[in-house]
């Protein structure tokens, strides 16, 4: 069973991804902003991570740039999911080493099929 | 102590004051030595080896007499403000380099009158010169109980004035203009003058309290000496008359003296060092006669009966006790006050001699020939000049002795001096001052001095046996040298300053109001009386008629200046004036502007007769000046108001640039502003769209959860119609369209209606609530508004309580004419550094646009718009446990809304 951590301070948005990526036979965490996420990846190496940008205390930029340091988790993909839709915040996204950027709000089904094409990679 | 020892010492110390002058000089402006204390410090060169040993003497024989010295400057020094601003301020416009050079420019540029005034100054000071070096020179044999040799190329002393002659001669002329400042040697000046001091408190301080037992015990063994009564009692009216016009000399020669001169207007740097000189130099002076009287009276009690000069007695006091350190020491002290006169009066002497004599006369070659008188030439002749000065001085003293004691031949000095007051006073603030009242003035006044001093001097020196001073010339009683018409209960100098200066003023009156002064000199005297008028465009104020063209001035400023600064000046003129450089005819502004440019090299008669050998001046009648300086007082009061319509336009041009800048910034968040609200926007639509299409999608989903995602749904869609109500309530509150209608109410009652609709969700989190009050408070408020204040701060409060034992706090109290409420909570408190930024609508964009603030962003910018409504205040306080928000009301209605 893959697994999958979403990171995001919307309980809302969250429950629907949790709900959704369940059912698709993943195995979900959930944190509610970076240093949350930081401390889950450290024990349990998820093969995907879904993560917002703007959140209290460690936003996503600052976590990815953590994640991107350690050798552990080089194999994660690591896709943003954040309503900055700038040309500037995708490309510092990107930049960062997301594998990919995604606006919200956001279509359920898309997402599903990005994680999925991103991990048959 | 042995003559080589001592020497060496002196060597050494000459080589330290080489290095200073040399390191200062490197310094340029820097704060080190362009300050008023290094200012103030320099003026103190009017404390000459007189001051330092033949004050000593006078107190020794004659008591209080050696006073009047310092009280004239003392008193004279709060008038500097005004009197020495204003001649430093001429000064510096017209690059005026001497006393010499003042005088003659404001007499027409009067050739005649800079020499006169060259040769008063040198009569006076060469003597003065002579005595320092006598000083220097007889000290020197006291410590080392040397005779003096009489082969002047045998005696130790002849060293020590040559190498003055060439450290002076080096450092003085540094510049060929002569107006600019030399740091050097001021700075050396304002060293020694520290030196002098110090030394002299030193010797003071081991008289009094190490030979003696405090000035007590001086005073009881010296009032046991013979004459000790009479010595010390100022003697009834005529001696106060005495003093007074001793006081007065002392006044003038503050002014006057070619070295104070020099010091305190050619070396200023600026104006401002006035107002420290103001205080600090009579403090100086005060310091340094603290301890003349001990020190004299203790030689009295020491050496009564034994035949010494009492001059020298703070060097045998130290002597007679055999301290080698000490007397050494006020040895260097007295050498430092000699040198410093001597340097600096030298330079000055020098630059009169060459540009007020040589260069004018012609004596360094033709000056309208081009290639005579030279850059090089001119600081030869300064160089030759200030070294001739100090060994022509050297030899006075070695050839006539010179048996007066130091007071004396220096107060000869001052009389000298003095006749200059008249002339430049008057050319001050008397605008009707002429060329001839001046020149006849300080005739008549010399002659005087001759008379009544000069002379009788001269035969006590020659010791013939002419009976010129008992008798009178050729036998007249009321020509009696020293009881001029009948006048016998002054001393000798006052009373010559008395009669030359009655004669000199009146003369200077009677002439100036009977011949009046052609058209120049009365140009010059509204410059100079006016100065503040024309200080920044005083070559509006110049007056000339005739033709000229730029290419011949242009030709004459090179051979002083060189080619480079001669361009750089002229660019300078060019943008001053908004002149066109190609315009061939130089306008009279041009003239002045050259002449001043000469003038600090070559002297202002000299400057004069160069510019007008190459321009066709036309004469102009004195009432055509006058006419003309009244337009050019009217066009000096337009140009005033020209400048300050274009400062205003400046200051309009700066305004207008900060405007746009905060439009910018306020563009900016505006942008910012919009990024923060569409992103808020965008979060419940996000969820709503999420719960929407799994519902959609989904038709396998557990009964509880697809409840549990519409009730999502609802409450998100409730969140952004509360969002859009606030966006519209802070758009309301920014444009000016929202009002508040305050009206009596009791603060409690708010509150409590605020928590009621929160009960639920209080009750829910387990929370305990307080409100700390009296049970009424009244204020004028909007109550719709603070309910929505109290509310917006209370929901955030139970946002942050902990998830057990929550607490909120709600705190009233009065204080100042303020309602203050205080909303407590046991949360994870709020970080100090965000204290102000969370009540701002932007507080997101100013963290980067990344963090997620606490809370909805919105709500605390909203209260903070309602609270400055009320003219209140809002804002968060460091707290021990949680975060503590208070926000205050006014009490009073009459507190406009």
């Amino acid at each position: 069973m893959k697994k999958i951590l979403i990171v995001d301070d919307e309980p809302n948005i969250v429950m629907s991804l949790e709900y959704t990526f369940k059912k698709n036979n993943f195995e979900v965490f959930i944190a509610r902003d970076g240093q949350e996420a930081l401390d889950i990846v450290k024990t349990n190496y998820p093969d995907m991570i879904i993560l917002d940008v703007m959140m209290p205390m460690v936003d996503g930029y600052a976590t990815i740039e953590q994640i991107r340091k350690d050798d552990n988790l080089k194999h994660t993909k690591v896709i943003f999911l954040s309503a900055k839709n700038k040309e500037s915040d995708i490309e510092k996204g990107m930049a960062l080493g997301a594998d990919a950027y995604l606006t919200k709000p956001f279509s359920i089904k898309k997402v599903v099929d990005q994680v999925m094409e991103l991990l048959s990679k | 102590m042995n003559s080589i020892a001592l020497l060496i010492i002196l060597s050494g110390y000459l080589a330290v004051l080489f290095y200073i002058a040399h390191w200062a000089e490197k310094k340029g402006n820097s704060k080190w030595t362009n300050n008023p204390y290094v200012y103030t410090l320099s003026l103190a060169v009017y404390c000459t080896a007189w001051t330092y040993y033949g004050s000593i003497g006078v107190a020794a024989d004659s008591g209080l007499s050696y006073l009047p010295i310092y009280l004239g400057p003392i008193i004279i020094a709060p008038s500097w403000i005004l009197i020495l601003r204003k001649i430093i301020r001429i000064s510096r416009v017209n690059k005026i380099s001497s006393i010499a050079d003042f005088i003659s420019l404001r007499y027409g540029n009067s050739r005649f009158l800079g020499a006169i005034v060259t040769v008063i100054c040198l009569t006076g000071i060469i003597p003065y010169i002579s005595l320092q070096l006598k000083a220097i020179s007889e000290t020197f044999h006291v410590v080392t109980n040397t005779p003096t040799s009489k082969n002047i190329f045998d005696d130790t002393t002849t060293l020590v004035a040559v190498a003055l002659a060439l450290f002076a001669s080096y450092y003085g002329t540094r510049y060929v203009d002569a107006s600019e400042k030399r740091k050097g040697i001021v700075t050396a000046v304002a060293m020694e003058s520290v030196l002098k001091l110090v030394f002299f408190v030193i010797i003071g301080v081991y008289v009094t309290f190490f030979v003696f037992d405090g000035f007590d015990d001086i005073y009881q063994k010296a009032s046991l000496l013979e004459h000790f009564k009479e010595k010390n009692t100022i003697g009834g009216l005529p001696q106060a008359i005495n003093w007074f016009l001793l006081c007065v000399l002392s006044m003038f020669a503050i002014f006057l003296l070619p070295r104070q001169f020099q010091v305190s207007v050619i070396e200023n740097n600026r104006e401002n060092h006035i107002n420290t000189a103001v205080w600090l130099f009579p403090l100086y002076l005060l310091l340094f006669n603290i301890f003349v009287y001990p020190i004299a009276w203790g030689g009295n009690i020491l050496f009564d009966g034994k035949n010494v000069n009492s001059d020298t007695y703070s060097l045998l006091i130290p002597q007679f006790f055999d301290e080698k350190t000490l007397t050494v020491m006020v040895f260097l002290g007295g050498f430092s006050a000699a040198i410093s006169m001597i340097i600096v009066s030298s330079i000055g002497l020098s630059t009169m001699i060459t540009n007020n004599i040589l260069i004018p006369y012609n004596l360094l070659g033709k000056l309208k020939s081009e290639d005579s008188v030279s850059s090089k030439s001119i600081l030869n002749s300064r160089k030759i000049g200030i070294f001739s000065l100090i060994i022509l001085s050297y030899f006075i003293y070695r050839f006539f002795g010179l048996d007066y004691n130091l007071v004396s031949i220096g107060l000869v000095a001052f009389v000298i001096i003095s006749q200059l007051a008249p002339a430049f006073f008057g050319a001050l603030f008397w605008r009707r001052g002429s060329r001839l009242g001046a020149v006849y003035s300080i005739l008549v006044g010399f002659a005087i001095c001759i008379y009544t001093l000069l002379i009788p001097y001269a035969i006590g020196i020659t010791n013939s046996s002419s009976n010129f001073i008992s008798e009178g010339y050729m036998g007249f009683q009321l020509l009696k040298p020293f009881q001029l018409f009948g006048l016998d209960y002054l001393q000798p100098v006052p009373h010559a300053l008395f009669w030359s200066l009655l004669f000199n003023s009146v003369t200077y009156f009677a002439v100036s109001v009977s011949f009046k002064g052609n058209y120049r000199e009365r140009n010059y005297a509204e410059m100079f009386v006016d100065i503040n008028k024309y200080i920044t465009n005083h070559e509006d104020a110049f007056i000339w008629k005739g033709t000229a063209y730029r290419n011949d001035i242009e030709k004459v400023l090179i051979r002083f200046l060189g080619e480079e600064r001669t361009k750089r000046a002229m660019n300078i003129f060019n943008v001053k004036y908004n002149v066109d450089k190609n315009i061939e005819l130089a306008d009279a502004r041009l003239i002045k502007f050259a002449e001043n440019l000469l003038t600090g090299h070559i002297g202002t008669a000299s400057a004069r007769i160069l510019i007008s050998s190459v321009v066709k001046e036309e004469k102009i009648t004195l009432p055509e000046v006058l006419k003309i300086l009244e337009e050019s007082k009217e066009n000096i009061i337009i140009n005033k108001k020209l400048t300050e319509t274009s400062n205003e336009l400046k200051e309009i041009t700066a305004k207008l640039q900060n405007a746009n800048a905060s439009l910018i910034i306020k563009d900016k968040q505006k942008d910012e502003f919009l990024d923060t609200v569409t992103h808020e926007l965008r979060t419940p639509i996000t969820a709503i769209r999420a719960a929407s299409e799994i519902l959609h999608d989904d038709d396998e989903i557990p009964e509880d959860l697809k409840k549990q995602f519409l009730q999502n749904i609802i409450s998100e869609s409730d969140r952004l119609n509360r969002l859009i109500d606030k966006i519209l309530d802070l758009e309301k509150f920014e444009t000016g369209k929202q009002t508040i209608n305050p009206s009596k109410n009791n603060l409690v009652e708010t509150v409590e209606k605020s928590i009621e609709p929160l009960q639920q969700l209080i009750r829910n989190k387990k929370i305990t609530i307080h409100i700390e009050s009296k049970d009424k408070i009244n204020a004028y408020y909007d109550e719709d508004r603070i309910v929505q204040v109290v509310t917006n701060l209370l929901s955030n409060a139970i946002k942050f309580c902990p998830d057990s034992e929550g607490l909120i706090t709600i705190q009233i109290i009065e204080k100042d004419n303020f309602i203050h409420t205080f909303v407590h909570d046991n949360g994870k408190g709020i970080n100090p550094n965000d204290f102000e930024a969370i009540f701002d609508k932007f507080y997101q964009s100013t963290n980067q646009n990344i963090k997620k603030p606490v809370g909805s962003g919105l709500g605390l910018a909203i209260c903070k718009q309602i609270i400055d409504h009320h003219k209140g205040k809002i804002l968060a306080q460091p707290s021990i446990k949680g975060a503590c928000i208070v926000f205050t009301l006014p009490k009073n209605k009459n507190i406009e809304l």
